[in-house]
């Protein structure tokens, strides 16, 4: 009943706007408070790249300290100031820029950045709605984000810097402004930040589940929606459960810090001062973290799951495999999640028994991410594969997960985490499994989407070059990493100088920045084609990928509200590609049954009896004309 | 077009030349005076500055934007002739596979070179079995790893795009479903069962006798090690009654105190249980013995144990790594602030006759200084113990 009224609701709408849609648009309404779902998906992208690029030229400055930690460069202090006395960053800084990388990477650039703009533009276009459930509510989701962008930059004009215990900011470290210059104002600001963030992201999220459940169009039952969907569905359903956990953990810290309670601190003497807390259990604060932070990774990975599932199956010119078990994996994904944050935790003094049974969930969560592995690889198996840069970051995603997923068995395995926890095996493991794999979805996304976004098509040569470099850039990064992790090399630490053990990976570390700069200079080539494309990129048809989902039966030129005349209705699922006995190798959703009788198959009409006789009819009267030739 | 009109503009060239002079200039100026007196060095320096770099790359994008133009020209040449353009999906395709190759063989280089450079084997019992998980999971995976890229990339060059072809329809398979789906289950159970056990047996270690209490705690950057005196057990603990000369907040009211022993290296002798008890007193740290495997982090406010047992002295691990400098050490593995990178121990495994000559050697915690601080004549523990209750009770 509900895609009904919401097909009404179409046409009114469509008799409202359909000829005259830009009578009331100003530049600050069309641009900048924008309404539309497509424009603030591409508010969210382009601050996304944003802070992405921000975060990357972090990465790069300490990496370029753990290269050369005894060389001095005059240019960063003439940069940074007193944060990089004498030509060097200092101790400090360094933590603030692990920290501040890390917060951006993973909640401004893969989360707000990811599903802001996927769910925001994909949602009412792959559903087949006019917009999302409330406008309005977007709107101020995206602003709360842009804010809590500004606060989070802001901390770097801060005297003491920024926050610098980590993204994890785990108290005591991060609640007692004495232990460390970032623990001051710098971290006041991180504190609110996340709150605004947080907020941010519970409005988009209640706006894409309540679309996705509500507004689709006449025909697109929740089998029917494309695997992107389904991830952004869950992606939200996992964010509007677990953020609030991580506001309740911040509220505490906040009150930790500010109003004297002690529900993280006991038992403190910091520089021989006696501290007057008592009772308060730092382990509490972790637990509160990674229920929010492991399903978090979720959050960031199963968009750019979907993402990539859609657009293999696109470019393999194949339906992608195993529809059914890609969204039960997912559910299965989104369940798990919230069982599995201990193992975060193994070596933090928790009871060891409960290590044990978070061991048990962690790896019963590796079984539907090895069933979504070789459907993927079955869904290439086979193909006719188009290279388009998008294909090309899809496939990197898949190569990303498999080698970082598997070396998570063994950080999922206690016995193990012994010797790996917080080294830089870590390191490896989720800069491949989260870090490179949903980047790589999201730049997948973009190269994708980029015509349905700006009506023009990006450059595909630099696309190619863009992902040569970054996918070999990334693998050099990150696969020597593992080894400094099994020699007990720690993460974060500002520098190797003083341990002989660890100064025979002096070579290596600076062999991974070298890697690293090439990567992030290959990013020149994805934000000049990017922007160039925008203005000067060559024209796209309609549909340029010859896709079989809703959004490419838009008009190329936006309109508010999405089709100008009635919103399709939908007759199958989204991945008949190669059919046999079709005309052509797509047969998009839009197209009845009726119309391709020749390539119908009986799997087709499993729950429509009338639709099942019609076909055999249809079947029988080839076979008597045959015997009548 | 706008874009053209820009990189032409001759106001943004000078600009770039501006901004080449002055990143010069500046780099200059603030090497100049540093320099060490002989002008060679400024001048290596001023090669190797920033504009040069950034100098390079601007080359590096014009060789890039020349290669382009030349293929595209190329291309359109191969059309006006009536062929078909740069199948680009077959170079795509054909890339993959070198890719493929080449990165097989970066992993196997990376997995000799660098894995030899790894920790060497476990010195203590528990290790033994954490290497040993280590290995069977190794296997498992690194045979998934290899099977499941050469699949990625061998389809990518396999299946690449041709007009003459249509692909296979293939929507799902129940029955291969099913398999990989109950494969990895059953690897996975066998890895859980295996990890689970080896978990517990190295946790689950209270019902161990007979070990040595050493009390190890970390503050920023350090870490204090005390030893039990001769009566085996160590004196409780007050974070309250922290001093600069009781620095761990030793409560000398209980007579177990009394004899405690500080210490700056850990000795541990060698096949002996010992019972590490972990604290902090500021914020978490974490004592990391990667030679041990043994990781646990210092909370303030929750103390806890690790017990394990040490089976390779140090100078057998320094004949076997043919290194005499070899050390083990324990280090923290918990960002803990500015001094983190550098907050290490020495850790000496030795025989059982040296640890006893050695602990013969170390000074009392309960030091003069503190002597004098609880106010009480080296032969009068009565007298404090009224003290401190006093101070217990306000």
């Amino acid at each position: 009943m509900s895609t009904v009224a919401v097909h009404d609701h179409g046409v009114a709408h469509h008799d409202e706007h359909g000829h005259e849609h830009h009578h009331n648009e100003t530049f600050v309404s069309k641009y900048i408070f924008s309404m539309d779902h497509k424009m603030i998906g591409k508010q969210f992208l382009i601050t996304g790249i944003t802070m992405a690029v921000i975060a990357m030229i972090l990465s790069i400055l300490f990496r370029i300290q753990l290269a050369y930690p005894d060389k001095t460069f005059p240019l960063l202090t003439t940069l940074l100031g007193h944060f990089a006395p004498n030509g060097r960053i200092s101790t400090e800084f360094y933590l603030s820029l692990v920290t501040i990388h890390g917060t951006i990477m993973v909640f401004f650039v893969l989360t707000a950045g990811l599903s802001g703009t996927f769910a925001n533009l994909l949602i009412p276009l792959q559903i087949g709605a006019r917009d999302m459930a409330s406008p309005f509510m977007n709107m101020l989701s995206y602003w709360f984000f842009f804010l809590a962008s500004v606060v989070m930059l802001s901390s770097f004009f801060v005297q003491s810097g920024p926050a610098s215990g980590g993204w994890t900011i785990y108290p005591p470290l991060s609640a007692l402004p004495k232990a460390m210059p970032g623990s001051g104002e710098g971290m006041t600001l991180w504190l609110i930040s996340m709150v605004l963030f947080v907020a941010s992201s519970l409005m988009g999220g209640i706006n894409y589940v309540s679309t996705i459940l509500n507004m689709r169009t006449k025909g697109m039952d929740l089998w029917k929606m494309p695997l992107t969907i389904w991830a952004l569905f869950l992606t939200a359903v996992l964010g509007i459960l677990a953020f609030p956990v991580l506001v309740a953990g911040v509220v505490l810290l906040i009150f930790d810090r500010s109003f004297g309670t002690s529900f993280y601190l006991s038992d403190i003497v910091l520089n021989g001062v006696q501290q007057p807390y008592e009772g308060g259990s730092p382990i509490l604060f972790q637990h509160l973290f990674w229920f929010l932070g492991h399903p978090e990774v979720y959050i960031v990975i199963m968009p750019a799951m979907g993402i990539s599932s859609e657009i293999m199956s696109v470019n393999s010119r194949k339906p992608i495999f195993g529809y059914h078990a890609m969204v039960y994996s997912l559910i299965g994904i989104t369940v798990l999640s919230f069982i599995v944050w201990g193992h975060h935790m193994f070596v933090t003094g928790m009871n060891p028994f409960l290590g044990g049974v978070f061991m048990i969930t962690t790896l019963i969560i590796a079984v539907p991410s090895a069933v979504k592995t070789f459907n993927w690889l079955a869904t290439l198996w086979r193909g006719n594969i188009r290279f388009t840069p998008a294909m090309l970051f899809a496939i990197g995603m898949v190569s990303f997960f498999i080698s970082g997923g598997l070396t998570g068995i063994f950080l999922g395995n206690a016995a193990l985490d012994i010797n790996l926890h917080d080294t830089y095996f870590v390191v490896a493991h989720f800069h491949l499994v989260m870090g490179s794999a949903a980047i790589f979805g999201m730049l997948a996304g973009v190269y994708h989407w980029f015509p349905k976004m700006f009506g023009r098509l990006m450059d595909e040569k630099l696309g190619y070059l863009h992902f040569w470099l970054t996918f070999i850039g990334a693998y050099l990064v990150f696969f020597p990493m593992h080894f400094m992790g099994l020699d007990g090399v720690p993460r974060r630490y500002y520098a190797f100088t003083e341990f002989a053990s660890m100064q025979k990976w002096l070579t290596i570390n600076t062999f991974i920045t070298w890697a690293a700069i090439m990567a992030a200079l290959a990013q020149v080539a994805f934000l000049y084609n990017f922007v160039v494309s925008i203005f000067a990129g060559k024209k796209t048809t309609q549909n340029p990928w010859e896709s079989n989902t809703l959004e490419w039966t838009t008009p190329v030129e936006h309109l508010h509200g999405n089709w100008p005349g009635e919103i399709p209705t939908v007759y199958r699922w989204p991945y008949d590609y190669s059919k046999p006995g079709a005309e052509e190798d797509f047969i998009p959703q839009t197209v009845p049954f009726s119309q391709t009788m020749s390539s119908n198959l009986p799997h087709d009409f499993e729950d429509n009896p009338a639709g099942l006789a019609e076909l055999n009819r249809f079947k029988s009267t080839l076979k008597a004309e045959e015997k009548v030739k | 077009m706008a874009f053209k009109k820009l990189i032409n503009s001759k106001t943004i060239l000078s600009f770039f030349a501006a901004f080449m002079l002055f990143g010069t200039n500046l780099l200059m100026a603030q090497t100049t005076p540093g320099a060490t007196g002989a002008g060679e060095d400024a001048n290596q320096v001023n090669w190797t500055g920033v504009a040069y770099y950034v100098l390079l790359f601007f080359l590096i994008c014009l060789g890039i934007a020349a290669v382009g133009k030349i293929l595209k020209i190329y291309d359109l040449s191969l059309k006006i002739q009536g062929k078909k353009g740069l199948k680009w999906n077959n170079v795509m395709g054909v890339i993959c596979l070198v890719f493929l190759l080449a990165g097989l063989y970066g992993a196997y280089w990376s997995f000799t070179v660098q894995g030899s450079m790894t920790l060497p084997e476990a010195a203590s019992v528990h290790g033994v079995k954490v290497d040993e998980m280590f290995t069977l999971t190794t296997v498992l995976t690194m045979f998934v790893f290899f099977v499941t890229q050469i699949l990625l990339f061998g389809f990518l060059f396999k299946y690449r795009h041709s007009d003459k072809r249509r692909a296979h329809f293939l929507p799902h398979d129940n029955t291969i479903e099913k398999i990989w789906t109950i494969v990895p289950a059953v690897v996975l159970t066998i890895l859980v069962v295996f990890g689970f056990f080896t978990w517990q047996s190295i946790m689950d270690t209270q019902q161990v006798k007979g070990d040595i209490n050493i009390d190890i705690t970390g503050h920023q950057f350090a870490w204090e090690l005390r030893y039990p005196g001769k009566d085996g057990k160590l004196g409780p603990k007050n974070f309250k009654l922290t001093t600069a000369s009781n620095k761990l907040g030793v409560d000398f009211t209980k007579k177990s105190s009394f004899d405690d022993l500080s210490a700056d290296t850990m000795y541990l002798p060698v096949n002996k249980a010992i019972r590490l008890n972990i604290e902090a007193q500021d914020v978490i740290h974490s004592v990391y013995m990667p030679h041990f495997r043994v990781q646990l982090n210092a909370v303030p406010g929750l103390p806890t144990f690790f017990k394990f047992t040490p089976t390779i002295t140090t100078a057998q691990m320094r004949s076997r790594l043919n290194d005499p400098t070899f050390e083990y050490l324990v280090y923290c593995n918990k960002i803990c602030g500015g001094g983190h990178y550098n907050m290490q121990k020495v850790v000496r495994v030795v025989t059982e006759a040296e640890y006893q000559t050695w602990l013969l050697h170390q000074k009392p915690y309960l030091t003069d200084g503190l002597r004098k601080e609880l106010h009480f004549a080296a032969a009068e523990p009565q007298k404090t113990v009224s003290q401190n209750r006093l101070a217990l009770n306000n």
